[in-house]
């Protein structure tokens, strides 16, 4: 007799997510602008001179209003406003993906060595982020990108993007860290984990190889969720003049149209209004998905 | 029960010092000398030593008695940050801050919560009707939409087009008429994500045991929502407010930059524009111990109230 074939964790979730057709959209919107930066970083590379990239060039008069010849109209300097919004995704999704990437390079390991090791390892990681966490969030934010912007660090100077994604980044890992924290401290107390240790795994292996895999779609659940938060934070910042100040991005377009919309100017706030909504709708409602899929339990705030 | 609030409170210091540490980190370590910039373009040098005698530029970072370091600690522990960049004393700029900010965030703060309570209490009974998808689409949407743009159109809108409301702060205007819109918009703005977080809250409670129990001894819907559901969804909301109050005192950076309400968010903004290191450093201390005194408030309350909070 043949024993059933068990179902893992991420099958019996993928299975479930997609029966969501909704969910399936926005995985959908979320591929098509992912897709959409990948192309221009490829096009910058080659030095193709077609689409969003040429940005800088104008094709009409000033504030031309959306029409046949500029679907979303033109800017104070004549520059198409559809190639500057589809630039501008370029800018928010580099900078919500590298301030998560070191989040996640952060916020995991530590989380899980707390969890693993506790006492004093655990008080020094908890009083860490608890220091970080009785700062206002925006407030963290901005005091790091004031002080990093401009700054030369290892003889690299913080222009533009690399500031925001670095004030993003390093404050943005304490949410995951205390999940994964908790979730190691619960796992750590299973048969698998004793199990390793009888066979004579190290420290390092159980926690990289054992309990990191098993907590791991929490950090993809809870991404998910943050990715729309790195991008507001990114627009707010550039809004503020901590941002991109070179080439366009949603913040600075949204920037430009607090003059514009006195004169009756409203295509570029709309244009750049738009294309955030739909990747933050997708991001926010394909995170819940994720979440009600994989780990219906799990509280993100 | 003292032993345990003796116990908190000696926890609090690690806390205000790691925050002291890291903006010691982040303001003097990192932000460096700004002497120079402080000073202008065409400065004398004796300027320039002024103010890196002022401003403590030219003493030891750590190992002395009168070292930054220790300068640091000392101001903040006194509430005196010195001057900011126009030569007025930062605490005095931040007292004058704090009224215009608390008049516009406390009616918003409230006026949140209390339509936000209502209306999940609604969706949680309609759960499972079309009423409560489309609240849940118009909530994630709602999140979506970038905080700028909810503003930039209201104050388009109904200030400058229309005419409802003043565009901008000015001195002759009272405190109702120049808040009245930014509120608005912060209510419209925060209503979203905390309907969704109120509807878990009540969920999450519908589902208990109690409630059953209430539905079949013969309780009207109504009945259990507001005498059994509420009363017990209360802590984790009353845990929301509270914790929420410390970044009251704050203000809101993008209403008062753009209605130019003089308050703490307003501040700020400037401070970010002219890289005024003492008002940033002040603002992120001031905030961080307010919100460390509310958690503490919290917690012991908590301790007060429940009678499983143990005291180990």
């Amino acid at each position: 007799m043949k024993a059933p074939k068990g179902v893992s964790l991420w099958r019996d979730g993928m299975r479930r997510l997609f029966h969501r057709r909704l969910a399936v959209v926005c995985l959908g919107i979320i591929v098509i602008y992912f897709l959409l930066v990948a192309f221009i970083y490829v096009v910058e590379l080659f030095n193709w001179r077609i689409g969003p990239t040429l940005w800088a060039e104008p094709t009409g008069p000033s504030y031309q209003p959306p029409g046949s010849e500029n679907i979303f109209g033109t800017d104070i300097f004549g520059l198409s406003v559809l190639r500057k919004t589809l630039y501008g995704a370029k800018i928010s999704i580099t900078v919500a993906l590298f301030a998560s990437i070191i989040s996640i390079a952060i916020g995991v390991p530590l989380g899980a060595i707390a969890g693993y090791f506790r006492g004093i390892v655990d008080d020094v990681i908890v009083w860490l982020y608890s220091t970080l966490s009785s700062i206002p969030y925006i407030l963290l934010i901005l005091a790091f990108a004031v002080v990093l912007r401009d700054k030369t660090i290892a003889g690299q100077k913080l222009t533009g993007i690399t500031s925001v994604y670095l004030a993003i980044g390093l404050t943005g890992w304490v949410g995951i860290c205390r999940l994964i924290r908790g979730e190691v401290i619960k796992h750590k107390e299973h048969e698998y984990v004793l199990a390793a240790k009888s066979y004579g795994c190290t420290n390092k292996r159980i926690i990289f190889r054992h309990l990191l895999p098993n907590v791991f779609h929490i950090v993809i659940i809870v991404f998910s969720l943050r990715f729309v938060s790195f991008i507001h934070a990114e627009i707010i910042l550039s809004f503020l003049g901590l941002g991109e100040a070179d080439r366009p991005s949603w913040g600075a377009m949204i920037n430009d149209a607090r003059i514009e919309l006195a004169r009756g100017v409203w295509w570029q706030m709309v244009a750049a209004t738009v294309a955030v909504f739909f990747i933050s709708l997708a991001l926010n409602i394909f995170g819940d998905a994720l979440r009600d899929s994989l780990d219906p339990k799990l509280k993100v705030q | 029960m003292t032993a345990y609030i003796i116990r908190r409170l000696l926890y609090t210091i690690p806390i205000v010092f790691g925050v002291l540490l890291l903006t010691f980190v982040l303001f003097t370590l990192v932000g460096g000398d700004i002497s120079m910039e402080i000073a202008g373009k065409n400065a004398t040098p004796e300027t320039i030593a002024e103010i890196r005698e002022e401003y403590g530029f030219n003493k030891p970072l750590f190992f002395s008695w009168d070292s930054q370091f220790i300068r640091h600690f000392k101001s903040a522990l006194t509430f005196d940050f010195g001057r900011a960049l126009d030569r007025e004393p930062v605490i005095d700029k931040i007292k004058r801050g704090v009224g215009p900010s608390l008049a516009l965030t406390v009616p918003m703060f409230f006026g949140i919560v209390i339509i936000a309570v209502s209306l999940s209490l609604l969706v949680a009974f309609l759960r499972g009707t079309v009423w409560d998808v489309v609240a849940l689409v118009l909530c994630v949407a709602g999140m979506s939409i970038p905080y700028l743009s909810f503003i930039l159109f209201g104050q388009y809108f109904f200030a400058y087009k229309w005419g409802l409301f003043p565009v901008f702060f000015s001195p002759d205007l009272s405190i109702p008429q120049y808040v009245a819109l930014p509120i608005l918009i912060g209510i419209v703005t925060g209503l979203g994500s905390n309907l969704r977080f109120y509807r878990t809250v009540m969920l999450d409670e519908m589902r208990a045991d109690y409630v059953r129990t209430a539905f079949a001894k013969g309780l009207d819907a109504r009945r259990v929502l507001f005498k059994h559901v509420l009363k017990n969804a209360m802590i984790p909301i009353l845990t929301q407010v509270v914790l929420a109050i410390p970044f009251l005192f704050l203000g809101s950076l993008l209403l008062e930059r753009f209605f130019g309400i003089p308050g703490l968010g307003y501040l700020m903004v400037e401070a970010i524009g002219s890289r005024d290191y003492r008002v940033i450093n002040a603002m992120t201390y001031i905030s961080a111990v307010l919100f460390v005194i509310f958690n503490l408030i919290t917690d012991i309350c908590y301790a007060l109230v429940d009678p499983r909070v143990s005291f180990d």
